[in-house]
Order: C-alpha cells, then structure tokens, then sequence
C-alpha cells in the first residue's frame, strides 16, 4: 500500500468520487428546472415558477458544493500528475482553459441572477437566466468530457521531437474527437437520470408524507417525464455507442469488461464472477451471443478476447472493472423499468395514489449516483494500464518528486475535509427540504439580497 | 517565443494581477472581519458586503490556471508539484473559507455564528500570507533540478540558503506585507461599502495599516536587494523599470491622501494598483525567466515551457472571445451590486 502511484491513483479516485457527486446533480437537474420555468411560463401557472424556484436552491447548494470540490481536481493535474501535465499539457490544457473561461464564469454570473434576480425582471428575461445556467453546466460538462475523451482516445496531436511531450495539431479535431460525442451523451443522459430520480424521489416524499402535496405531484410528473427520458437515452443510443467506440478503440477494455477471454461469438453475461486464472465466468448467467450482437449486429461474429491481447495491455483491475460495468448496466436497466412502470401509473393518472410505487421512487434516489460512479469507474479504470491510452501509461505520470508519505499525509487531510463537506450539505438540503417550495415563496429575498455569484451558497 | 509567446506571458500576468486585486478585497475584509465587526449586525454587514462577488472572484484563480496549464505546461507541472504542500493548505483553507461563509449565513445563532465568523476569519488571513509566501518563494528561487523538478518541504532552518522550504525569513516576511495589503485593500473596500460607524472604522483602519505596508514594503524591497544582488539587472537594461517601484510608493501616498480627503472610491483604486505594481515589478525583474532556480541555469524561462506555436494562437482566439464576454458579466455583476449595503430585517442575505 505505499507504492506512490497507487496513492496518486486513490488521491484523485477519492476526490474525483466526491466531486461528482455534485456536478451530476447540477447537470441532470438543469434541463429540469428550465422544463418547470417553461411551463410555468406556457400556462401562466405560478405553482410551476414556485417549483422551479424550490428546485433551483437545491440546485445551488449542490452547485456550490461542485465548485469547490472541483478546484482540487485541476490543482491535482499539476500536484500529483506533473508528469502526465508536462507531457499533455498542451492539449489537455486548452479543453480545461476553455472551461474556465466560457463556462465557470457564464454559471457564476448566471446563478446569481437566476436565484435572486426574479423580482428585478420579467419572466422571460428570468426564464432566458435559467437557460443561460443550464446551458453553462452542460457547457462545462463537455469541456471536461473532451479532455477524459482525449485520454481514453487521443486525437489531433503531434509527439515532440524528443518524446517527451505532445502538442496540439488540430483545435477542432481536439473538440470534435469522435469519443467525446457519445461519452459526453451518455454521461449527461446518466447525470439527467440523476436529476430526474432526485425530484421523483423528493415528490414522492412529499406525496407520501401529506406535505406539500400539490409541489410533490408536480416534481413527481416532470421527475418520472424526464426519467423515462434520460434511463432510455442513457441505455440506446448513447450507451450503445460508447459501447461500439469501446469495440473499435480499446478492444482489451471491452474484453475485460465483460471478462470475455477467448476469442469467439460473445455471449452477454448477466451475472458471474469472472476468474483470471481459469480465464472463465463462475456462476454465470448469460444471454447467448448476445454481445457479439450488440457491437456487430451479427449474433455469430467473433469478438476479440483478453487472451488475445499481451498481458502488459489487460486493464490491472478486471475484477472491478467488470463489477463497476455490470453495476452500472445492471441498475440502467432497473431505473429503465422502474421510470417505464411510473410512466403508465402516470399515463392512467393513477401514479399518484400508487403508494408502493411512490415509495420504491422514494428509496431509490441513490441508486443513480452509484450507476454514476460505477460508469466513470468502468471508464478510468478501463483505460488503465494507460493514463492516456496507448501512449503514457500510469506509471510515468505522476509526480516522482511527491513522495507516497505526501500523497497519503494530503489524502487523508481531503479525507477529514469531504467529511465535513458530506455534513453540511446534508444540513443544507435537509434544511431546503423541510422547509419545503411553499417557504421560498415567502422567503424570496427582496431586491438587492443577495447576490449574482453568490449563486449557490444559499 | 515570438509575439503570441509573450502576449501568452502578459495575458496570464495580467489575469493573475486581476485575481489579486478581486480576491484580495474579499481576503482582506476576511482577514478582518473579527476585528472590525464588533456587533451581528456589523460582522452580517461585512459578509453581504462581499455576499455576491467573492466566489466570481475565486473563479479567476481557476480560469487563470487553466490558461496556465495550457501555454506552460512545464511550470504548471513543476511548481504545482513542487509546492505541493502549501498548494493543499491553501486548498483546504478555501474550502474552510467557504464553509465559514456558508454556515455564517444560514445559522444565526450566538456561539456558532461567531464560530463560523473565526473560521471564516482565520482562513482568509491564512490564505493572504500563503499567497504572500508564495510569491516570496517565486522571487527567491526554487530549488530546481536539472530535470526543471523540485520539491519544497514546509521549512528546514528558516534561512536563505541552498536547501530551503516554503517558510523562511524572507518568505515569511512576504506574508506579511500580502497579509498587511490585502487588509488595507479589503479596508478601503469596505469604506466604499458600508456606512456609519463601520465604515468610520474601516477608514481609520486603512489610514493606519498604509503606513505600515508602507515600512514593510520598503523593508522587503531591502530584502529582496540584499538576498538577490542581480535582481536589478532587467531594470539596468532597460531603466524605465525604475518607474514601477516609485509607482508602487506613489499609490500607497495617494491611498493616504484620498482617505484623508474622503475620496473612497480613488482610496480603493489606488491600493489595487498598489497590488498590480507590485506584481509588474517582480515579473519584470524576472523576465523571460518564470521559475527562477536558485541555481540560474535550471531556471525555467518563457522559451523552455511554452507549449507549441499553432495552440497559442488557436488559444488566442477563443481566449479573446471569452474574456469579453467573461468581462461583461462582471460589469454588469459589479453595477447591479454598486452602493453601499442596507441590511434587511430577515438577517443574512439571500436566505
């Protein structure tokens, strides 16, 4: 446990895990929010405009919490990947400048107004600030997932005379790299199932408890409209075609994924622990060719397996690997049925009354950050043995000059400050939750409160 | 390096001088806040005064980072990894910042407001004098390798030597004056931001802290002569550099004078160009070099860091086309924010 790289690799895991708890709630709630104010808008209804101003606090606090759990994240390109920096820099660093420059400010001016700005404008000037949130969040989303994108496939880059380095050849090859277009679908699809679940879950709440009841059927409507949505979105075509770049550019990671040894029509494995040694599945449970159909759409094409790649280009962790995609697969699909189930109750306006469907919305809002997590782990640990796939692998990325002993003494410094973090924003969603949407009618604050960056710090 | 190199070079000088003079306000009333804000109504005053500006502030260190990862690949891995340590305080101390003014806002409750006030507190005048520390280190040198790498502990025996850490006498008197600066910044802001008797307080303040970083500047101007001979030589080359130190002194002068006079708004101007000419003149005693090591010849210039030709100028495109629009929100943020601040009866602002 004290070979540095494996501290580097936990210290970015642990806060990269942390961070985005928040940012895919922020993401998956956006559209939402804009769908509430639309609404509101359409039929001149003032509940809708209440609840997109409920929804929009909670949407700040875990703004605020995304904010500054992400400064870390790109101190740590620099602090404890220096290697990995100097050689990417710059490439990587134009996909994480533009972030700060188009996105970061776009949000925190926006937030601000959104929030507190109301009273000061019209209504579709307020709806216009709402959009410009949401388009900023999403904004963001892409300029992060084009620089994970440019690791796990690299494009539009020249190789420095002397090895050590990479330099950018091509702006729009960068921006428009064919594995960002279904990495980025599919993790805002993931994130929008997110947000969805979130509001379904809160409104149920508050169905099932008798408060706030009109608010609780109205997040539970756009909630689950917005649910069948993005859990089918996430499944087909998104999913589908992150799953096809796989096929096509990291043919190991896939193979690993779903421990998929030898080279032959590939079967679709439900359940099953894969074996390294015996390069089998224990206890399986498969749909016969089915992946050999999902990636070709032939049911008996031949699908390269894990034998057929050198040991020194296996993924170094297969057991979670292949645990943190069928995670995720597993619960897509469960957030699929469940978001199609509440949609007919919905359709035969009996969702309302359908208590044991409201409680399984209720109790299942953390399933969706576990799919999250589980889909990002399958990603970064699928890349590996590579920091950048095919070209840096882990080992020479990370900073040589930070010891393991600075790696652990910082890690668990983060460690004792995300505790912290955990219990005030519980604290503060709790609070917003109990006092409920009727309480920011009254609350809204009067002219001049507040503040436009002050965005999500309430 | 051609022209867009050094247009790279100012352009990120120039965003970092912005960050400082923004973030600094807001450090400085942290930094300040338990001392000024005698009353709840006072320290709520205090708080709302930077409420709606200080995270769009915080988001300049951000984007002034991401500019710097691109263009200087090299400095970004070589100092953020050499300066390991102090970068995850100063990380640590933004979030115990946040959290301050977080809780301060929505709990309004005897023990744990003035709890969360002294967090608050405490945090932003540590996170001035790291600021200040660090630029301390810059000016001295780093003990960089052959490989452009080093690594900085925290202090070994606090002198200027071969083997330094981050804390040494020098760089400890940096703090100092950042500390002292950044509280005569966050002074004259408040003075143009509230009224009463608080914004008499903070006036005086500032007229007694100005003379002081006036002392302590000319004190680590002293210093900086004594531990480093040469670093006159670009201001030898090229002797119009001489102007920016008697600018710097000119604007603590005026500070002073507008006070005095009342001028609220030009007091607080003048501390900012304060902190900008300061900056102008280390990075102009520095130039081309931007990681200077204590060793001259592993120094780390402008030519061995930059990153290729065709990316600065694509990156110069978008860049220009962001900061417009970037500069606009904070215009319009700024205007809407203008005046000084009223409390309301709910207490806490934006709850």
């Amino acid at each position: 446990m004290d070979s540095a790289v494996l501290i580097h690799r936990l210290h970015f895991a642990f806060t990269v895990t942390f961070h985005y708890l928040f940012p895919q709630l922020t993401m998956g709630l956006a559209p939402l929010i804009v769908a509430l104010k639309t609404i509101g808008l359409w039929k001149n209804d003032e509940r809708y405009h209440k609840a997109a101003r409920f929804w929009a606090k909670i949407f700040g606090i875990s703004f605020v919490f995304g904010v500054v759990t992400g400064i870390p994240m790109e101190f740590q390109f620099g602090t404890n990947w220096s290697h990995f920096s100097r050689y990417a820099g710059g490439v990587i660093g134009q996909t994480l400048a533009m972030e700060g420059t188009f996105a970061f400010f776009l949000e925190s001016a926006f937030l601000g107004l959104f929030l507190f700005g109301e009273k000061r404008m019209s209504q579709i000037a307020h709806w216009w600030t709402g959009f410009a949130v949401f388009f900023g969040s999403w904004l963001s989303g892409y300029f992060i997932v084009a620089t994970d994108a440019w690791m796990q496939h690299p494009v539009a880059y020249n190789l420095a005379a002397d090895g050590k380095s990479v330099s950018l050849s091509s702006f729009w090859g960068l921006i428009l790299n064919p594995w960002a277009m279904w990495q980025y679908a599919h993790n805002m699809a993931g994130a929008a199932v997110t947000g969805a679940f979130v509001m379904a879950a809160l409104g149920a709440y508050y169905i099932l408890s008798g408060k706030h009841v009109d608010q609780g059927r109205i997040a539970v409507q756009v909630g689950v409209i917005g649910g069948i949505l993005a859990s089918l979105l996430v499944i087909g075509p998104t999913g589908d075609g992150q799953g096809r770049n796989l096929a096509e550019y990291q043919p190991a990671t896939l193979a690993a994924m779903e421990a998929h040894f030898d080279t032959k029509s590939a079967d679709l494995v439900l359940l099953g622990q894969p074996n390294v040694e015996t390069k089998s599945i224990d206890n399986p449970l498969v749909v016969p060719h089915a992946l050999s159909f999902l990636i070709t759409r032939d049911w008996s094409s031949q699908v390269r397996g894990l034998s057929s790649f050198p040991e020194s280009e296996w993924p170094t962790n297969i057991s979670l690997l292949y645990y943190s995609y069928h995670i995720m697969v597993g619960l897509g699909t469960i957030f699929m049925l469940v978001m199609l189930i509440s949609g007919i109750q919905l359709w035969r306006k009996k969702l309302h009354e359908t208590k044991w469907l409201l409680w399984i919305l209720m109790l299942s809002f953390p399933l969706p950050y576990v799919a999250n997590i589980a889909g990002w782990m399958t990603a970064e640990i699928g890349r590996q043995p590579y920091l950048i796939y095919g070209i840096l692998r882990t080992v020479d990325g990370f900073s040589k000059s930070v010891s393991a002993a600075n790696a652990w003494f910082t890690l668990l410094g983060f460690m004792g400050m995300y505790t912290l973090l955990a219990i005030l924003f519980l604290f503060l969603v709790q609070r917003e939750i109990s006092h409920g949407p009727e309480y920011v009618e009254d609350a809204l604050p009067a002219p001049v409160k507040g503040g436009a960056a002050a965005a999500g710090r309430n | 390096m051609g022209f867009t190199g050094f247009l790279w070079f100012a352009i990120i000088s120039v965003m970092l001088t912005v960050y400082v003079i923004l973030d600094g306000f807001d450090l400085g009333v942290g930094a300040l806040h338990l001392f000024l804000g005698r009353t709840d109504d006072e320290r709520r005053k205090i708080i709302k005064s930077i409420g709606p500006v200080w995270d769009g502030n915080e988001v300049w260190l951000l984007a002034t980072g991401g500019v710097l990862y691109f263009v200087f690949p090299q400095l970004y891995a070589s100092s953020f990894s050499g300066f390991y340590l102090p970068l995850m305080m100063v990380l640590w101390l933004l979030m115990l910042r946040a959290i301050g003014l977080e809780f301060r806002t929505h709990i309004n409750d005897g023990i744990w407001a003035s709890f969360f006030d002294s967090i608050f507190s405490i945090g932003s005048l540590l996170l001035a004098v790291f600021y200040g520390a660090a630029l301390g280190n810059v000016v001295r040198g780093l003990p960089l390798g052959p490989d452009h790498y080093f690594f900085l502990p925290l202090w070994t025996n606090w002198t200027v030597g071969s083997h330094p850490g981050v804390l040494d006498w020098y760089t400890v008197l940096s703090g100092v004056v950042a500390l002292v600066a950044l509280c005569m910044h966050g002074a004259n802001y408040l003075v143009c931001k509230v009224d009463g008797e608080l914004n008499e307080r903070a006036r005086k303040t500032s007229l007694v802290l100005t003379p002081i970083l006036l002392v302590l500047t000319l004190l680590s101007l002293v210093a900086t002569l004594a531990i480093h001979p040469n670093i006159t030589a670009n201001y030898n080359a090229l002797k119009i550099g001489y102007v920016i130190p008697v600018l710097v002194f000119a604007s603590l002068v005026a500070v002073i004078v507008f006070q005095k006079a009342r001028k609220e708004v030009l007091a607080f101007v003048s501390g900012g160009l304060y902190l900008a000419f300061m900056l102008v003149g280390a990075v102009y005693s520095l130039y081309p070099v931007i990681l200077p090591g204590i060793d001259p010849q592993y120094s780390l210039t402008i030519q061995d860091s930059i990153t290729s030709a065709y990316a600065l100028q694509v990156g110069l495109r978008w860049w220009i086309v962001g900061i417009v629009i970037a500069l606009g929100y904070f215009v319009f943020l700024y205007r809407m924010f203008r005046g000084k601040i009223v409390l309301d009866n709910h207490g806490g602002y934006g709850d």
